[in-house]
């Protein structure tokens, strides 16, 4: 029932498999917002390495932390680090948004509404953001 | 005096041709013309040699998915009017073999559905005696969502995974597992978790969430696969860390 | 349970990835990638930052970030290369790799914050 023929015959017709063409992510706007939210993950790789050398220049001592600091300022350094960015940002947000049709919690009776897993999350990333910001600065 | 509206209506006929073409047709339209209405004109009045599926024409079989300009719809329940001037594009539903014109085959569907065993499973059936299985309103609620689903499968037309991958299993089944999953009269989860969890079950889903977008009863098939895996994932870690009925 | 596979494991080290890197990456490269090299912020002094790292908590909270972001980015990168550029047949390949190189990195950076204790 499920083979098919390359010669049509009248009960066994011959049926078409369009291929999937490598471009389908550009054919639907919602495809090309995912890929490009799976493409986030590459700046999510690169600032983690960011961080290991930054790790790894506090370990060899001030002054390779100072050359760290002033690489870190280079143009191309700068314009990929704006980049990555707007792409952390933008993980962060998508990521967010997915959590509520993943996490459904109930209280009793009631599912805590869609709304306030995303509020939380909102409210943990200003939250973890500030502790990093006085962690750092503490101001 | 009525509006006229351009149809590019997708042909295949297999003992002729070995790729698909449009045809074209030019039907009269009202506001409360469907798409399905404007296949029915063609089919009438114009062509009668186009195949396609339909019945209730009320969006409840889930017969008549079609690709519409470029979207998976019932069409049904989409209007001619929301693409006047036109032209409008109908295809067949994408990921799926053409059997002819917009017919497609959903035998791989049909075979997935079962491997899941959409009906309540339990260990032993109460005796009549006892009674009817009772069942909360907020038990009911637990499920009701993704009890909605029609089997239209608009939803594997939209996921790009299904379309590179036909082995993976499908948003409407991992959602109709759920729906019986998280029924409290049935007792068959375990059973249902070796296959969902094999690598072309839950695990191939990305979340693309194209599922969701273009459900017509709003069932979110991609709510149901990620509470699943979560569900799964913490089973896997148990079954790993305790096994063995723990 | 069917064929055991690294699935489940995999998935949940790369949603505990994304949420770790999505709360934390925005305000960190906003401040090292951004306003400590362009001079808006002056940057913490080196004793100070060597002192946080030598903190357990923060350093198990920086080698959470690195090893979970390495995950995320790995089953990701895996998978959107399976799907998005369809490179079926490389796929052992590429998840050996990627995920090898996760735990690469997240073993350099237990070496890195260890030695910075």
């Amino acid at each position: 029932m499920e083979q098919t023929t390359d010669v049509y015959t009248p009960y066994h017709p011959r049926w078409l498999r369009p291929r999937v063409s490598t471009y389908w992510w550009l054919q639907k706007p919602a495809y090309l917002r995912f890929i490009l939210r799976e493409g986030s993950c590459m700046f999510v790789g690169w600032f983690t390495v960011y961080l290991l050398l930054l790790l790894d220049a506090v370990l060899e001592g001030p002054l390779a932390y100072e050359v760290f600091l002033a690489w870190s300022g280079t143009p191309w350094v700068l314009a990929l680090n704006v980049v990555t960015l707007a792409f952390v940002v933008f993980h962060a947000i998508t990521f967010f948004q997915a959590a509520p049709q993943a996490i459904v919690v109930r209280l009793g009776r009631t599912r805590v509404p869609p709304r306030a897993v995303l509020l939380g999350h909102y409210a943990g990333w200003v939250a973890v953001s500030a502790i990093v910001w006085f962690v750092l600065l503490g101001v | 005096m009525s509006n006229r509206i351009r149809l590019q209506i997708a042909r295949y006929r297999p003992e002729q041709e070995s790729e698909a073409t449009f045809d074209e047709y030019e039907v009269p339209y009202t506001k409360e013309m469907a798409v399905l209405d404007g296949l029915n004109f063609v089919k009438d009045r114009l062509d009668g040699t186009l195949a396609y599926r339909w019945s209730c024409r009320m969006g409840i079989c889930g017969s008549c998915g079609m690709d519409v300009n470029g979207e998976p719809k019932l069409t049904c329940a989409t209007f001619l009017t929301d693409y006047a001037p036109g032209p409008v594009r109908i295809a067949p539903l994408r990921n799926f073999p053409v059997i002819r014109d917009l017919i497609v085959d959903i035998g791989d569907f049909m075979r997935k559905l079962v491997k899941i065993k959409p009906w309540i499973v339990r260990a032993a059936e109460k005796p009549l005696a006892e009674g009817e299985y009772r069942q909360t309103p907020e038990e009911l609620e637990e499920y009701k969502q993704f009890s909605m689903c029609i089997n239209c499968m608009l939803c594997y037309a939209a996921c790009p995974i299904y379309g590179l991958d036909p082995k993976f299993i499908g948003p409407a089944v991992i959602a109709l597992a759920q729906r019986y999953n998280l029924d409290n009269r049935d007792e068959g989860s375990a059973e249902r978790m070796s296959v969902l969890s094999e690598h072309d079950g839950i695990w191939g889903c990305t979340f693309v969430g194209e599922c969701t977008t273009v459900c017509p009863k709003h069932v979110d098939p991609a709510g149901a696969i990620q509470r699943y895996k979560l569900t799964a994932a913490v089973e896997s870690m148990k079954s790993f860390f305790a096994p063995r009925g723990a | 349970m069917a064929r055991r596979h690294p699935e489940p494991l995999l998935w949940m080290l790369f949603s505990a990835g994304g949420v770790v890197s999505g709360m934390l990456m925005p305000i960190l490269v906003l401040l090292f990638g951004l306003a400590f090299p362009l001079g808006w912020l002056t940057p913490p002094t080196y004793d100070t930052l060597r002192a946080v790292l030598g903190n357990p908590i923060a350093a198990l909270v920086v080698f959470s970030l690195c090893a979970l972001s390495l995950f995320h980015w790995a089953h990701r990168f895996r998978h959107t290369l399976y799907d998005g550029l369809q490179i079926k047949h490389l796929n052992e390949v590429i998840a050996v790799v990627s995920y090898g190189v996760a735990v690469a990195g997240s073993g350099l950076a237990a070496y890195l914050l260890w030695q910075l204790a």
